[in-house]
């Protein structure tokens, strides 16, 4: 190879980058490793985390520990899917642009929307893309967002992040009442001509089911947005989807639907919105067309909105869809079906509601919120810090503490219960925080 | 018009046994009512009472009914109409399509990474903050910057996250200022980031040598400018010599450096971005660091800076303390969040896992053979086609089709043709700067042997289209559909699946 080349070393290869460059370039690292010893090392690394089959979990908080058919990961382990690339070349990449098809359709189905991308990164990043988007939309004369404190916190602090540095965008939050609902009251009186765009969590953060009627309606009586953010979509099996309430753009993270845990990521943020804001939607779209033979198939569509066309003009910078993770969660949909999707959901309902009536039966715990929930909810505790303890040692995670986003709360635990949840595992709970 | 079409659609599928070579239904398409491939006994109604009946849907209008089997069966057939790198050669430039090895995956499974929940006490998350510790010390090392933050889901977030760091640290020096300055050749991620970040983007050329000039640099930058974002080495496989005097220029006007880390693959070894002058650098650990890229995503994009602008990096902050690892939250300074959680863990983990196997020899031999290999190609096929720069390139060489244009042959009818030769096509048309540009990254994973073949096939194409132009430019043949029409599907555009037509509107 050399020799065709016209060199005698690979080095000459190197010889216009500057030497003071290349003095400087060794790596300082430890040595390459047999796949035993590597394995070896990241078992070790791996045992040190509590896992979820391991430990008894009720922790939700956007990222949900639910059951994967064996199907899902058999499917996405396959190498035609794992190792391609983006399907740029749609003659040889007709398997990921179906599948891709059949997810923005299933999106469009759950959330009762009319069109849906091909997915972003996360719920987080989704929902600031939702506001930009909606920016893309709305005149010049309406610049301010006006944002649920019961969504999602770090979804809050990413929005917030994609919105500093644009000079015309103004941030307000609304406050949520005693059901942990985004009060309406204030809602209604903040609204205004000058409003861009309102958006909440469907559940919310606090599991919470926000009554989108009266918030919807204050949205189109003054010409601003509605923007529906879903954390956790397996409540949309049994919930009346974002698109029966009106939502312009619905979007939420999809790691629920087939994905794990993972430390919360990779998942996938989906987003959803109606056809009439086509234009406008950021992330890749599959379309189908046919060939030159009149068969169906699916491309890449509307790239003029994307970056490698537009560049500065481009709808969104983004250049990925998550791809690997939407199909996990197209698969996972598809085993479920109809009857899967609403049987788990009630599933996930009965548990939750069952945790929840006996938890707070106990004298030093009480119901924060008064809302309709689906499968999580708060608990206020008199004495947080001990419960806690108490459950370390019993090898539980009862949820989360709430303080960290919310000072007022800071006697409070979100808890999430799940099918994962045996009723047995729901009762040593309350053996252990109830005493 | 379509109803039609979706009419006789349905009745050939109605007919005919789906085969390898049809296309497949749409899920949609199949399956009967009340038919699911997950099983769970109805439990106590109890809790659904409490929810108000305004609050439910009665059901799911088209999701699937189908079962196991049929899921699966449906999945498979569509994988079989994927291109991949274990079944196929995918020289893609700038995307680095190089081998993912299995242990990656396995490692990834394990129920300590998979199974593990982000909200959890970090007291029992101790081996994942060990490893993503260690992750970060490692890029620094490899990279030559001194702090970093994991959290970007990919280059694109991870370039929009540096800009806000430069606009943060400009800020609070007194003038976030207007511009960046992006050469001609970057990738359109760089000029789209921009914008989001609330910057004007300065193009500037570059030379006829395909690199940027430090006097180009000099002539456009002033106080207004925040940063120069660079790709180095440059989309087309040249290293941008002059990177230090550039930075010279743009840090003597106060501005910032910014490196698009896409093509590190190329340096590790070699020159390190920290000693260039580079304050702010985004990698994409699914192309330097093998992890898969999965049809498009998930992947990493984390970004390291230099250490005046570590307090301005994304929160939480991994610290450790007394051998414990600890989240710091409390950075003033810091720009906030870009993701939920903790970025894409998984692929942080498979990335980890790749970085400890080869080692430094590893690495820094990969980036030795990326460059043995993509120079072997330049040399091999400037027989056939016209090369874009004749210099050494690093991992990729850039051809176009100006040979073929008096045979009415262009860079798309190459690439499809080559799909009919089993390899998946180069990057086309990109860079915008070289006209019909064919972007060519072997990578180090592939044998002399392949290389061979895939020149084979691409001078077997030159000389097709020199003795039978039609076959190249109707190509592909052999492929489950042949060209679409990309035109019809923008126009119209069908986005989905629609119960009411048959078809879809």
């Amino acid at each position: 190879m050399l020799r065709t080349i016209g060199i005698d070393s690979i080095e000459e290869l190197y010889q216009h980058i500057p030497e003071t460059l290349r003095n400087r370039a060794k790596i300082n690292l430890p040595g390459g490793l047999t796949e035993l010893a590597v394995r070896r090392r990241l078992a070790a690394l791996a045992s040190s985390n509590a896992t979820a089959p391991d430990w008894s979990f009720f922790l939700g908080g956007g990222i949900y520990y639910h059951f994967i058919p064996s199907a899902v990961d058999a499917v996405i382990s396959r190498s035609e899917f794992a190792t391609s690339y983006t399907p740029y070349q749609p003659e040889v990449s007709q398997g990921t642009l179906q599948a891709l098809f059949e997810y923005q359709t299933l999106i469009c189905q759950l959330t009762g929307m009319e069109i849906s991308n091909a997915g972003v990164y996360d719920g987080a990043s989704a929902a600031a893309e939702a506001v930009l988007m909606s920016r893309r939309i709305q005149p010049a004369s309406r610049r301010r967002v006006l944002m649920s404190r019961a969504l999602h916190p770090h979804y809050r602090a990413v929005i917030a992040t994609y919105l500093r540095n644009l000079a015309d965008m103004q941030l307000d939050e609304i406050t949520f009442d005693a059901s942990g609902a985004t009060d309406v009251g204030e809602l209604t009186r903040k609204v205004d001509k000058q409003s861009m765009c309102v958006i909440v969590g469907y559940p919310n953060f606090f599991g919470v089911i926000e009554d989108l009627a009266p918030i919807q309606a204050a949205c189109a009586g003054n010409g601003a947005q509605l923007i529906t953010v879903t954390p956790e979509p397996v409540a949309l099996g049994l919930l009346k989807p974002p698109g029966a309430w009106g939502a312009d753009i619905a979007v939420g993270e999809g790691q629920s639907l087939g994905v794990p845990m993972t430390l919360g990521g990779p998942g996938f943020g989906f987003f959803a919105s109606q056809k009439r804001f086509v234009r406008s939607l950021p992330g890749r779209l599959v379309g189908e067309t046919v060939d030159t033979e009149g068969r169906r198939g699916f491309v890449l569509t509307l790239a003029t909105r994307e970056q490698h066309i537009r560049r500065e003009k481009a709808t969104s910078n983004i250049c990925t869809s998550q791809t690997l993770c939407t199909l996990a969660s197209t698969v996972y949909m598809s085993l479920l079906g109809k009857s899967g999707m609403r049987r788990l959901a009630e599933v996930n309902v009965s548990r939750a509601h069952d945790a929840r009536d006996r938890l707070v039966s106990r004298p030093h715990l009480e119901a924060c919120f008064s809302g309709a929930f689906f499968n999580e909810f708060v608990l206020r505790a008199r004495n947080l810090e001990n419960l806690l303890q108490r459950c370390a040692a019993a090898r539980i995670v009862p949820g989360v503490p709430l303080g960290q986003w919310y000072p007022e709360l800071d006697d409070c635990l979100l808890v999430c219960v799940t099918e994962m949840n045996e009723r047995e595992e729901i009762e040593r709970l309350v053996g252990v925080i109830g005493d | 018009m379509r109803e039609r079409r979706s009419n006789v659609l349905s009745e050939s599928s109605a007919i005919k046994p789906q085969s390898e070579a049809s296309a497949p239904r749409l899920l949609f398409e199949s399956g009967s009512p009340g038919r699911s491939g997950f099983y769970w006994p109805a439990e106590s109604e109890k809790g659904q009472t409490t929810i108000p009946g305004e609050f439910l849907r009665e059901d799911i209008p088209g999701f699937p009914e189908l079962g196991e089997l049929e899921v699966l069966r449906h999945f498979t057939r569509l994988s079989h109409r994927n291109f991949a790198i274990e079944s196929q050669f995918y020289p893609l430039g700038s995307c680095t399509m190089k081998y993912n090895p299995k242990v990656n995956e396995v490692v990834a499974r394990l129920p300590g990474f998979a199974q593990i929940h982000p909200l959890a006490p970090v007291d029992i998350l101790q081996g994942a903050m060990e490893l993503l510790y260690d992750l970060e010390r490692i890029l620094i090392e490899i990279s030559g910057m001194d702090c970093i933050s994991l959290q970007p889901s990919a280059g694109a977030q991870g370039e929009l996250t540096g800009l806000m760091l430069i606009r943060a640290y400009l800020t609070e020096k007194g003038n976030s200022r207007k511009k960046i300055i992006v050469p001609d050749t970057a990738h359109g991620t760089n000029p789209a980031s921009s914008a989001l970040c609330g910057y004007d983007v300065v193009q500037i050329s570059s030379t006829a040598r395909g690199v940027i000039d430090t006097a180009t640099v000099a002539k456009v930058m002033d106080e207004d400018v925040a940063a120069i974002m660079i790709t180095n080495p440059n989309t087309l496989g040249l290293f941008e010599k002059d990177i230090e005097a550039i930075a010279a220029v743009v840090h003597q006007k106060g501005g910032l450096v910014y490196l698009d880390g896409a093509n590190l693959n190329a340096l590790m070894g070699v020159a390190k971005p920290g000693h260039m002058g580079v304050d702010v650098l985004h990698m994409n650990l699914h192309k330097t660091f093998s992890t898969p890229h999965g049809g498009g995503g998930p992947g990493a994009g984390p970004v390291a800076v230099k250490a005046g602008l570590s307090e301005y990096l994304p929160v939480p902050r991994i610290v450790k303390r007394n051998d414990k690892f600890e989240l710091l939250e409390d950075c003033p300074k810091s720009i906030g969040r870009v993701r939920s959680f903790f970025g894409n863990f998984g692929i942080l983990v498979r990335a980890y896992t790749y970085i400890i196997s080869l080692g430094r020899e590893g690495l820094e031999e990969s980036s030795r053979m990326a460059l043995l290999n993509a120079n072997y190609i330049r040399k091999k096929l400037e027989k056939g086609y016209q090369i874009a720069y004749s210099e050494p390139c690093m991992h990729e060489c850039i051809f176009t089709d100006r040979l073929q244009h008096k045979y009415g042959v262009n860079t798309l009818d190459i690439a499809k043709r080559l799909l009919d030769y089993g390899f998946h096509p180069p990057t086309i048309y990109f860079p915008l700067v070289v006209s019909g540009a064919l972007m060519i990254e072997p990578t180090e994973t592939e044998t002399p042997e392949t290389l061979d073949a895939f020149v084979e096939a691409m001078l077997a194409i030159a000389q097709e289209a020199k003795e039978n132009p039609d076959v190249v430019k109707n190509a592909p043949h052999s492929t489950p559909v042949k060209r679409l029409d990309e035109a019809r599907a923008a126009r119209k555009p069908i986005l989905r699946w629609d119960s009411g037509q048959g078809g879809a509107e």
